[in-house]
């Protein structure tokens, strides 16, 4: 177990040198310095102005070799401030990306959080009932809605989500974000009922399969024979033994939390990371763009290995080795 | 030459491998019976995926107008199908016989069946158009990525030792990085446009599929016709190329119509972002954003585009699944 644990970080860790490496390339050496300066001054700045913008954002430095000091560096500068959390100013503004960093979680999470659970709540519980009516009309309809439903793209959703129960039935305001418990719920209502629209229907034909798949098999039958009930079935035989997939997806989405969403945040003016890495391609931020690549890196390798030990504790039989 | 004669070009050489390589499928009776089988379950959907195809093809094929006959600059057939000066001044409701802001009499009265956009384009020819675009996206990022895939996936699988590692580790990084913000890096680095947007797709999208090359020519390396054909003294290259690669050809045809839609989605949302490609369904739905707000509000855009993008994908959605039932031996066996 230890062996396995020191050996799953390990790798995790060499998999991060190797985003480093290639968020190098392609920041430093695809879009070389002057490209970024350029975007961030204009194109037909002169020389001067370029060479002051990235004096000013650290551009200014011998990208991989420098013969007097070989640490000094572009190449190391982004390894040594990437590892140790030290993620400088933004490219546009000039405002700390950690401090920008830590005032979007909060917005996020309070908006992926509840779009989350309710989420599974719902595809899990739909998916239930479906299996349940296998192969009559209900689930015939259902799988069809649910291809539908897949098909529409989330833009549309926001859109058409917004303009009716927003503009045309004023339940809920259009878009926005206040903090304050009692009116926070007016806020979310709009992004949380787009997000559970856009995902409902490939969860539930993912569901759907798991559970179906495990009501063909012996131990189903053996609970029908002794007299199971097919609710009871469902809910404490089918639902059990299919947590592994669930878990796959779970415990792997629960670090996105953090990140939020690109489309909805900004979409429904929630100031999360979302919105904010919105803004950042908006502005041109690459620096911002840079850190949000590699926190989603980050949380993504966490994800895996905290999903590899979910197994263990879901399936007796998982023995990690 | 200029680039539409290109495009031209490039458009003739894929239809005609196209039809080379359906031409040498036919001839295998386990790819012709899946084909029937196919066609058997989705008649609608594979012909609606065709008429989008069609329309895809006829806007591709362009050329200019001899000097002094009317254009100066390439119109494709699809667009010639059309009156030449098919334009207002800006909207139209559709069939409207004035203008939508001031009520001036339109140029082509009640010939707009789907209005006109801001900029007085004709919308229904501008949604027809939209599906060159999402067949750019979905077949030229295909292009790109499947070969890719398979190049690495194969080789990882066959050769196994430090050719193994290094595309595992590659495909684990490339993995790691959150999809949609790899897009927009690449992107954003390489500049915009349809090109540099397919490569990104590409990029990003190679990955999956090299993982389930790589895991399916782990199984088939070691099946008693490739050891057979090992022990005779065929060459590597040439088990790969014969006995391999042929016996993934499914796998690539379901990746292909099951990976389509997610890809011309996407493109919708990079449009959103202002990372898309001129003339997509996904820009004409970012437009419409601000129609909506008008009043009287502007809806014939938004619904043109959004219907032609639902129509694809959903036609799409359903051939996927059907070949993916026809072709993976699970399915196969379980209805046998």
């Amino acid at each position: 177990m230890l062996a396995y644990l020191v050996r799953r970080i390990a790798w995790g860790f060499a998999t991060v040198l190797g985003v480093l490496l290639f968020l190098f390339l392609l920041f430093f050496m695809l879009a070389t310095p002057d490209d970024i300066a350029r975007r961030a001054v204009g194109e037909k700045a002169p020389q001067t102005v370029l060479d002051q913008w990235k004096a000013n954002h650290g551009y200014d430095k011998p990208r991989m070799w420098n013969p007097e000091s070989p640490a000094d560096t572009m190449l190391f500068d982004h390894f040594r401030r990437m590892l140790t959390f030290d993620f400088g100013r933004s490219d546009a503004d000039d405002t700390p990306i950690s401090q920008r960093l830590r005032d979007g979680s909060g917005p996020s999470l309070a908006f992926t959080v509840p779009l989350f659970v309710l989420g599974l709540a719902l595809g899990v519980g739909l998916s239930l009932f479906v299996a349940f009516f296998r192969d009559t009309y209900i689930d015939r309809a259902t799988t069809v809605i649910a291809v539908l439903m897949m098909s529409v793209s989330t833009l549309l959703y926001i859109i058409g989500v917004q303009f009716l129960l927003g503009k045309l039935l004023r339940w809920f305001p259009i878009s926005g974000f206040d903090p304050s418990p009692e009116v926070i719920l007016r806020f979310l209502a709009l992004p949380v009922i787009v997000g559970l629209l856009a995902g409902v229907g490939s969860d539930l034909r993912f569901y759907r399969t798991v559970f179906i798949e495990e009501t063909s098999r012996d131990y189903v039958r053996t609970a029908r024979a002794k007299g199971c009930g097919e609710g009871r079935i469902m809910t404490h035989h089918v639902l059990r033994n299919s947590l592994i997939p669930i878990l796959t997806g779970v415990v792997m989405a629960i670090p996105f939390l953090f990140t939020g969403s690109l489309l909805l945040e900004s979409f429904f003016g929630i100031p999360g990371l979302g919105a904010m890495t919105v803004d950042a391609i908006n502005a041109n931020d690459f620096s911002t763009l840079r850190v949000m690549v590699y926190i989603g890196s980050l949380l993504f390798i966490v994800g895996q290995i905290a999903t590899d030990f979910s197994y263990t504790l879901a399936d007796p039989r998982v023995r990690l080795g | 030459m200029e680039s539409h004669v290109w495009v031209n070009c490039a458009v003739a050489l894929l239809v005609l491998a196209a039809l080379a390589a359906a031409w040498r499928l036919r001839r295998n009776v386990l790819w012709r019976e899946a084909g029937r089988e196919l066609w058997r379950r989705r008649p609608f959907a594979l012909a609606i995926v065709g008429l989008y195809t069609l329309f895809a093809l006829l806007d591709s094929v362009s050329w200019v107008d001899a000097a002094g006959a009317g254009v100066r600059e390439p119109r494709s057939l699809l667009v010639r199908a059309f009156p030449a000066d098919f334009q207002e001044a800006s909207y139209s409701a559709p069939l409207a016989d004035v203008e939508f802001y001031g009520g001036e009499p339109l140029t082509h009265p009640g010939a707009h069946w789907l209005g006109t956009d801001i900029l007085g384009r004709d919308v229904f020819l501008q949604a027809l158009r939209g599906a060159r675009v999402a067949l750019l996206v979905g077949g030229l990022t295909s292009l790109i990525a499947i070969p890719l895939a398979l190049l690495f996936g194969v080789a990882a699988g066959y050769r196994g030792g430090w050719v193994d590692d290094v595309v595992v580790f590659v495909i684990s990084i490339l993995f790691a990085m959150p999809g949609l913000l790899l897009l927009i890096a690449l992107i954003m680095a390489l500049g915009r446009g349809p090109v540099q947007v397919c490569v990104a797709l590409g990029v990003t999208g190679w990955v999956s599929f090299a993982r389930l090359a790589r895991g399916e020519t782990l199984k088939l390396r070691e099946l008693d016709y490739v050891q057979a054909a090992r022990a005779l003294g065929v060459s590597e290259l040439r088990i790969v190329l014969r006995h391999v690669v042929p016996n993934l050809m499914h796998l690539v045809v379901i990746t292909f119509v099951l990976t389509f839609s997610g890809l011309v989605l996407s493109e919708a949302v990079l449009s959103w972002l202002g990372l898309g490609i001129d003339g997509s369904w996904g820009q004409m739905i970012d437009q419409a954003r601000d129609e909506l707000s008008r009043d009287p509000i502007i809806w014939w855009n938004l619904t043109a585009a959004s219907a032609a993008l639902f129509g694809l994908i959903l036609a799409v959605n359903l051939v996927g699944d059907a070949v993916r039932d026809v072709l993976d031996p699970r399915t196969l066996r379980e209805r046998a």
